[in-house]
């Protein structure tokens, strides 16, 4: 993982330990706070705090306990937002059908990881059972 | 120039660092700034650059350049030469100069200068060889912050064009009140799709529609990812309380969206602009009646 | 943060005033639905004018909201999401599928007025 953050200047960061409901709320207006900064229009910015939202859901649901960390980058010719979304839960077996529109196991949407793939521009995930679960996701300014 | 030989034929070699050698030039290139100057301009001129610029400008321009390249050899910081390159290409641009203009003046500064520390130090050999293994480096790290800076800010420039070009190439009519038309014309690709999807959605907003018309007569072609944008485009607009009616689908892109199999049942199509609009009209509860039809005592009131 | 849920004629009218944890839109719901059979109520507008994110849980929550009223016999009408979150919602995959959306409060209220006319209407 340490390859995404390669020629990678990191200007300003910010950390929300994600354990219930409300950190969820602080998360996406922290997100949208810091990606403001960057002058994101005003779509962009609802697309990355939708995102976050979705990201640090997944936490509560399926992760128990982590953290949402969010960095503003700049890699010399583009600036953009990163968001990585950690925890230490049960991790998912099967990344790939994840990924998939309409899988889900908690008996939610199942829209969680391919939505929050299509509101991004980059998307990484790491995961193995036992090991928890790591979700990269970057948006650069147009 | 104060050049202390007695100081130096004391010294070793190695002890005369880099950084000495461009203090010396520096200072070299400040003693001779009237005459480099006007030589550098009087160079552009002769190389026909920078025709769009009277006499006059190009030699303020050149002293501009001029001061700030000596600082930059200097202080070998670069940040003042870019902000100031970016200014100057902010200027410049819009008056037509091109990219071969801005690299080619920078190099015939620098082939100024060059030549002019040759003159100076013809005695020395070593000396030369030395001055300009320190002066190279430095000037061609200039002659790139000014380029990128240039083609950095065209690049700016050629986006911004592009938007409003994207924005002016989709207009958001209002033809009646609450009623929108989007004629479209000419390829969509993701990008103007998002802009088109962003800009119905703002004017459903502002202008209270209910219905809106998106003819599609113009677009020659539609692959899977559009025509998935566009069936959330009309999904998003029903999200705001607006029905969509798309228009003017042609054979081929009809085939196209049943053999992709997009959601068809989410959208309301209707063959032509006029059929469209018709339709709207009847769903706002709108009735267009010729004059000849309404009774005569309306005319009398 | 309680949503307040006020009783106008026969509608309820549920104005989120700010950002909702997911435990606020369970309540949410609960209290709709339980109002919804006690005062019988023959519409609900829920207004997310403020709403700055809508994500798969507050959808979900409101198409729940939708269908359970339904099950109860009234109408309900989500009023005031913002363009841009109209269009993050589909981005993620998210349509609201049978739930009906009005521009704003006024609409919601003619959108019901069309589907729900007044049944105790006096001398009409």
């Amino acid at each position: 993982m340490a390859r995404t953050e390669k020629g990678l200047t990191v200007k300003e960061e910010a950390v929300v330990a994600i354990n219930i409901d409300t950190d969820i709320v602080v998360a996406r207006h922290k997100s949208r706070e810091l990606a403001a900064q960057l002058g994101f229009s005003y779509v962009d910015l609802t697309l990355i705090a939708t995102a976050v939202s979705e990201l640090a859901r997944n936490i509560v649901l399926y992760g128990g306990a982590g953290e949402i960390q969010l960095s503003l980058v700049e890699n010399g010719v583009n600036r953009g937002i990163v968001v990585v979304a950690e925890d230490h839960g049960r991790g998912i077996a099967d990344i790939n059908r994840a990924l998939q529109d309409g899988y889900s196991s908690s008996g939610s949407l199942g829209l969680g990881l391919p939505g929050t793939r299509r509101l991004m521009d980059e998307f990484e995930i790491v995961s193995a059972p036992g090991k928890g679960t790591k979700v990269t996701v970057k948006k650069w300014k147009r | 120039m104060p050049n202390k030989p007695a100081v130096r034929a004391t010294e070793v070699v190695s002890a005369e660092t880099a950084g000495s050698l461009l203090r010396e030039l520096v200072a070299h290139l400040r003693q001779n700034r009237t005459q480099l100057r006007e030589e550098w301009a009087s160079r552009i001129t002769e190389a026909q650059l920078l025709t769009a610029m009277s006499k006059e400008e190009i030699f303020a321009e050149a002293t501009s350049v001029y001061d700030n390249y000596v600082e930059a050899l200097e202080t070998e910081t670069f940040e003042s030469l870019q902000a100031y390159a970016r200014n100057l290409s902010e200027r410049i641009i819009p008056r037509g100069v091109e990219t071969h203009e801005v690299v080619g003046i920078v190099l015939l500064l620098r082939d100024v200068l060059a030549r002019s520390l040759f003159g100076k130090y013809r005695a020395d050999y070593n000396k030369l060889a030395r001055i300009l293994d320190a002066y190279e480096p430095a000037a061609n790290r200039i002659a790139i912050t000014v380029a990128v800076g240039f083609v950095q800010e065209r690049e700016r420039i050629i986006r911004e064009q592009q938007e409003a070009i994207r924005e002016l190439s989709t207009p958001v009519l209002q033809v009646r009140e609450r009623l929108l038309i989007l004629p479209i014309i000419g390829a969509i690709d993701p990008q103007r799709a998002r802009q088109l999807t962003e800009q119905l959605l703002r004017g459903i907003r502002s202008n209270r529609a209910k219905v809106a018309v998106l003819d599609i007569t113009g677009v020659p072609y539609i692959d899977s990812a559009v025509a998935n944008h566009l069936v959330q485009t009309v999904e998003a607009s029903r999200l705001l309380g607006a029905t969509v009616i798309v228009t003017g689908l042609s054979p081929e892109i009809a085939q196209t969206l049943v053999n992709i199999s997009v959601d068809l049942a989410k959208m309301t199509t209707v063959g032509d602009l006029q059929g469209g609009i018709e339709e709207a009209e009847r769903r706002l509860g709108y009735k267009v009646v010729p004059l000849s039809e309404i009774p005569q005592q309306q005319e009398e009131q | 943060m309680e949503v307040p849920v006020l009783k106008q004629g026969d509608y309820l009218i549920a104005s989120i005033q700010s950002a909702l944890s997911d435990q606020d839109l369970v309540q949410l719901r609960d209290s709709i639905v339980q109002k919804v059979g006690k005062l019988r109520s023959r519409g609900v507008i829920v207004d997310v004018t403020v709403l700055d994110v809508m994500d798969s849980f507050a959808t979900r929550t409101l198409r729940d909201i939708a269908h359970m009223i339904r099950l109860r016999g009234a109408e309900t009408v989500i009023v005031g999401i913002q363009p841009e979150v109209a269009f993050a919602m589909v981005q993620l995959g998210l349509s609201l599928e049978g739930v009906a959306c009005a521009l704003d409060l006024e609409e919601g209220l003619a959108y019901l007025n069309r589907k729900s006319p007044k049944s105790t209407k006096k001398g009409a």
